[in-house]
């Protein structure tokens, strides 16, 4: 097994959850260390229960991990439901003055602090959360130094006074966890190594920017917000016209608009708003107008568990928008994965002048992760397509009478030209149109056109198709279980094949980034001469296993799902294909068992 | 922009004949609309390709295919949304977007509001007719209390918004009503909203000869006076402005009810397009600035 360690932070809303767990995320990735941070919390902003996990070590961190090495409980509810999670070696550094400890399971230790005696509680509200980062790095082994750093850091703005204060009262939780706590076996290592750490929201807003994209619109709803913070953050920066717009029906038609007027163009939102977008997905593919929209998926149906990760969007996504038309949907792997996947659906999009969906979800989307500053490639291939955003120079004025906006070509795509440019008007349209862009939906009805330009439409599948690669089966051949799983449950099955391969059962993995086109003909292939099949996914009814059952008629052994809210941990996928395998069952729903 | 290829010639009302010719009912108000804008293109002599025409759905908003500009025929209600951005994306364009009293009040009501108060440049004619014609005559949102259509076969009994009044309190800079019937005078209106920066409202009195019996031209005929023959009235003053929108029964106003030139428009206040529109910027994050973005994040 990799070497990792994890702490849990856990607390009320606006008990300053957030702040700890960004320190160690900064000690950690400046030590060399990767990461994966993941936070629950709900719809509130004061009160409730708050609890972030951040799992570290020398290797990639794919996941959040079944257990804790460290639980930093802010108030008795955090103790109270988490206490359970130590593994053998672990520790819980807690306020002795206002929590109780609960009963410590054998090998883990319980580390209280005194913390009126050793911070001014009255002048700082915080301290506990103070002390107890101090107290913890001491016992990782971690100098002192890299914490006063990042304390400077932290408190700069608040001026030298605030920093002063913040390090004495780190200092003191260092030395007091030196004399009165026992470290941790394995101290955390160090390496030559260093990474960015950001959330899938940063990275997809990133791989925007990155990408070219000049205007991005959006309406704030969680979990997508992050991208539109990003965005409007460093908009004057990177040159991007960033708007928040009345409602996500204004936003995908704004966005659209400005696609039209030949700038790259994206929009982010979750299921609700993506319902309201559903009508302009069918205009920008009927206009063919290239736009690119991110579905950061929650748990539905309706507003559902708006701080809640799920993979409930599929068929809407498949669905979205009446009459067929061609259509791109990527769901990233992991949150590196959520930069790299901009540009390229941005050059499928813009090749083939259709809608372009990027589907991710809350466990992505505000999830961390350290990702190498190499894989932020600000300089990728940007393929505008078959785009005429001038006038060439031997054009005369009469161009208008041979420039066919929707020209009838073999693959499907016809040559784009931007308002503007002389010589190329016609009306885009999102009535059924001739190749000259006129309207065929009222007096000029007529059959023979409606088919040529739907055919000349959905040819386009088949470049989509071929320019996007299949997908490959990793892990050992010919293994006893085959887990296949879609977008973010990549790491986390990843790891559940580790471990079972570990165990002695030996374990691959299909994933799936790319959902239309689905290259159902290549996932036949790997999965015919799979033993055992299993289809993991964060959703109630198995709508990958559905969608994959209509593109192929192929049926798994087994499916493992789950619809809490939370993301799989990877004992759930062990336990459960092991209880498959022995034949107990099809269908498997691990329990959560962190009340969060 | 390059220009130069069509500024050789003078343009005429021939060069912004479109594709097709429209396909409204005889008599249709929208005709009286359309000469009028393609009058003022020319009167103006802005080139056929720096034009973009934005439409909805409905009869009105067939109008792109009428006229030979760049054009877009969008979906219900959304033109105002498609418009913005365009006019963000290239600031270089005039943008024109048309439509009914349906597309605009009714389904795209919440654009109207939010576009007028963000003061987009670009003039918005709305072609007026009180009632929806390409769905064969039912109610619209300023349907006259009592008409009888085919949804509400005994009199409407939901009071008409005032688009004039409306647009006035959403901040409109330019708001205007025009008549199809005074194609001077509507004219010389469009012209006006085309160089005034920001958002023009244009609402047309358009009637509709085969659904809406009961506003026809002959109803508004006696029924308008032109604010500009009231040399007392000034379309600087906001709260006249609101107190002639008001007005409607034997004396109706139309022309220019209000103007302000003082307020900045959506993309004269977003200083990343000084440098020019976002169309000709470069596609490239500039490697220092993509390095400050990773170094934030270590």
């Amino acid at each position: 097994m990799k070497q990792t360690f994890t702490i849990g932070i856990g607390g009320a809303a606006g008990q300053g959850v957030a702040t700890p767990g960004d320190i160690f995320a900064k000690i950690f990735s400046r030590r060399g260390l990767h990461l994966n941070a993941y936070n629950a919390y709900q719809s509130i902003i004061r009160g409730g229960h708050t609890f972030l996990t951040i799992r570290t070590g020398p290797e990639k961190v794919s996941n959040m991990g079944d257990r804790l090495d460290l639980l930093i409980p802010l108030n008795q509810d955090a103790m109270d439901r988490h206490l359970g999670l130590l593994r053998s070696g672990a520790a819980c550094i807690y306020n002795a003055d206002t929590i109780k400890s609960g009963v410590a399971a054998e090998g883990t230790a319980l580390c209280p602090l005194p913390v009126s005696k050793l911070a001014d509680i009255s002048r700082n509200k915080v301290a506990q959360n103070t002390l107890a980062v101090g107290a913890g790095l001491n016992m990782m082994g971690i100098g002192f130094q890299a914490l006063e750093e990042v304390l400077t850091e932290q408190f700069k703005k608040k001026g030298p006074a605030m920093v002063a204060e913040n390090v004495d009262i780190a200092r003191a939780g260092y030395d007091y966890a030196a004399a009165n706590f026992k470290p941790f076996a394995w101290p955390l290592p160090m390496t030559n190594n260093r990474y960015a750490v950001l959330s899938g929201n940063i990275a997809m807003a990133m791989g925007g920017a990155a990408a070219g994209v000049k205007f991005y619109c959006a309406y704030p709803m969680s979990p997508s917000t992050g991208v539109l913070h990003w965005m409007a953050a460093h908009a004057r920066k990177a040159n991007i016209m960033v708007r928040q717009v009345e409602d996500e029906i204004g936003v995908v038609n704004m966005a659209i608009g400005a696609a039209h007027a030949g700038v790259r163009s994206m929009c982010a939102t979750s299921g609700g708003g993506f319902a309201l977008m559903t009508e302009g997905l069918g205009l920008s593919a009927m206009m063919e107008t290239p736009v690119v929209v991110i579905d950061c998926q929650r748990a539905g149906p309706s507003t559902g568990v708006p701080t809640k990760t799920e993979q409930g969007d599929l068929w809407q996504m498949l669905g979205a928008g009446f009459g067929d038309y061609p259509r791109a949907i990527a769901a990233p792997l992991d949150i590196g994965d959520c930069f790299k996947i901009i540009p390229e659906i941005f050059n499928l999009a813009d090749r083939y002048q259709c809608p372009g969906i990027v589907l991710c979800d809350l466990l992505l989307s505000e999830g961390r992760l350290s990702v190498d500053p190499k894989d932020l490639d600000f300089a990728p291939v940007v393929d505008r397509g078959e785009l005429i955003t001038e006038a060439p120079s031997t054009a005369g004025t009469n161009g208008d009478a041979v420039y066919k906006r929707y020209k009838i070509t073999e693959s499907g795509i016809s040559p784009r030209a931007v308002p503007g440019v002389p010589g190329y008007t016609h009306t885009a349209a999102s009535d059924e149109h001739d190749e000259d862009g006129v309207l065929i939906s009222d007096e000029f009805t007529n059959p023979t056109k409606r088919r040529a330009m739907m055919e000349k439409r959905m040819r386009k599948v088949g470049g989509i198709e071929a320019a996007v690669p299949p997908p490959e089966l990793w892990g050992p051949h010919n293994a006893e279980v085959t887990l296949i799983g879609w977008g973010s449950t990549k790491g986390v099955i990843e790891e559940a094949c580790e471990i079972l391969n570990e165990q002695g059962i030996s374990a691959n993995q299909l994933q799936i980034r790319w959902l239309v086109p689905l290259h159902g003909d290549a996932i036949l292939d790997i999965l015919k001469g799979a033993r055992h099949t299993i289809i993991v996914e964060n959703n109630y009814s198995g709508q990958f296993a559905r969608y994959l059952r209509s593109e192929t008629s192929f049926v798994p052994n087994g499916y493992i799902r789950k619809y809490d809210g939370e993301p799989f941990m990877p004992h759930h996928i062990v336990e459960a294909v092991k209880e498959q395998m022995s034949g107990k069952s099809r269908l498997t729903v691990p329990a959560h068992e962190i009340l969060v | 922009m390059a220009t130069a290829l069509v500024d050789s010639k003078r343009l005429a009302m021939t060069d912004f004949k479109g594709k097709v010719d429209p396909d409204w009912c005889p008599g249709c108000g929208d005709f009286g609309v359309l000469a009028a804008v393609q009058k003022a293109l020319v009167d103006l002599q802005i080139p056929n390709h720096s034009v973009v025409t934005i439409s909805g759905i409905g009869c009105s908003s067939n109008f792109p295919g009428f006229i030979n500009t760049y054009g877009m025929h969008t979906l219900h209600g959304r033109a105002l949304a498609v418009a913005t951005g365009v006019k963000l994306a290239n600031h270089d364009l005039t943008v024109l977007v048309t439509g009914g009293d349906g597309d605009g009040f009714g389904i795209g009501g919440n654009h109207f509001m939010h576009t007028m108060r963000r003061n987009v440049d670009l003039l918005y004619i709305v072609m007026d007719n009180q009632i929806y014609g390409l769905t064969t005559g039912q109610t619209s949102p300023t349907s006259r209390v009592g008409m009888k259509t085919k949804s509400m076969p005994f009199g409407n009994i939901e009071a008409p918004v005032n688009p004039i009044s409306l647009a006035l309190a959403a901040g409109a800079t330019f708001v205007a009503r025009g008549f199809s019937a005074e194609q001077k005078h509507l004219t010389e209106l469009i012209k006006q909203g085309i160089q005034h920066k920001g958002f023009s409202f244009l609402d047309v009195f358009s009637p509709c000869v085969t659904y809406n019996l009961d506003n026809t031209y002959q109803w508004f005929r006696p029924r308008v006076k032109k604010l500009e023959d009231d040399t007392a009235y000034d379309p600087t003053n906001w709260l006249a402005a609101m107190e002639k929108s008001v007005l409607w029964g034997d004396e109706i106003p139309i022309g220019k009810f209000f103007e302000r030139t003082d307020v900045p428009t959506l993309h004269g206040a977003e200083p990343i397009l000084n440098a020019g529109p976002l169309l000709h910027g470069d596609v490239r994050i500039p490697p220092d600035v993509a390095r400050s973005f990773v170094e934030e994040l270590m």
